[in-house]
């Protein structure tokens, strides 16, 4: 369903958002990014990232300590 | 930069420290903002300048700073101020440090400084510091701007968030 997936787990505090970013650069209106990580801190970043940006955070869920995270580019 | 818009917001940073630990939080700030849109302008003055440095050598030390505790062993071991005059203790703690940052996912300097250039942060070095300590601009990254405090304050004056770090 994703257009691209970005496994940033284990990663901490820059790391996701910026890869998130970069991952974003290269996409288009309307595509799906995944992004998978391990930072507890991405919850909250992750939304105001988004909030910030104007893409759609369309879901977040977590199966155990992996968050995963669909952003609908802008 | 993206579209430089009305809506644009501008940040600036003064980075005056230049040791490992203080080198994050002027470049955590400004990769993220520049992610978010934000346009960046990063001011190296002083200290901060050994953060453009081709070749980064960045330590940290306990002087000065109580409230450093490092996790070992699950306990958490104090850095008394008698520590850092001690001979190898400086670079015992900076191989500490780097170690746990490796650990911990965190990225390195090396690391977010190459996000800056790739985010197009303007960074500016200060002249008057670079002739202060005789420091050449062969020794500093390409990626920068040579200027003073009249180059930060134009774009301070027309910025949302300025801070000195």
């Amino acid at each position: 369903m994703a257009d691209q997936v970005l496994d940033a787990k284990g990663l901490n505090c820059p790391l996701p958002i910026l890869k998130t970013k970069k991952a974003l650069k290269g996409m288009t209106s309307g595509q799906v990014l995944e992004v998978m990580a391990t930072d507890p801190g991405s919850i909250a970043d992750m939304t105001a990232f988004c909030n910030q940006t104007g893409n759609e955070l369309m879901s977040q869920s977590n199966e155990g300590d992996v968050y995963t995270f669909e952003i609908k580019v802008s | 930069m993206l579209d430089a818009g009305d809506n644009t917001k501008k940040m600036t940073l003064i980075v005056t420290k230049g040791t490992l630990d203080w080198a994050y939080p002027p470049f955590i700030l400004g990769t993220t903002a520049a992610a978010m849109d934000v346009e960046v302008t990063m001011f190296f003055t002083f200290y901060g300048l050994q953060l453009l440095k081709k070749d980064l050598d960045l330590k940290v030390s306990t002087l000065g700073n109580p409230a450093m505790q490092m996790p070992m062993g699950g306990m958490h071991m104090s850095m008394p101020n008698i520590m850092p005059m001690i001979p190898g203790v400086d670079r015992m703690t900076t191989t500490m440090m780097k170690n746990l940052i490796k650990k911990k996912g965190v990225a390195s300097i090396e690391d977010l400084r190459e996000a800056a250039v790739d985010l197009e942060i303007k960074m500016i070095a200060c002249q008057m510091t670079l002739d202060l300590f005789e420091i050449d601009k062969s020794e500093l990254i390409d990626e920068i701007e040579i200027g003073g405090a009249a180059s930060w304050m134009e774009e301070a004056a027309s910025s949302d968030i300025n801070l000195y770090l």
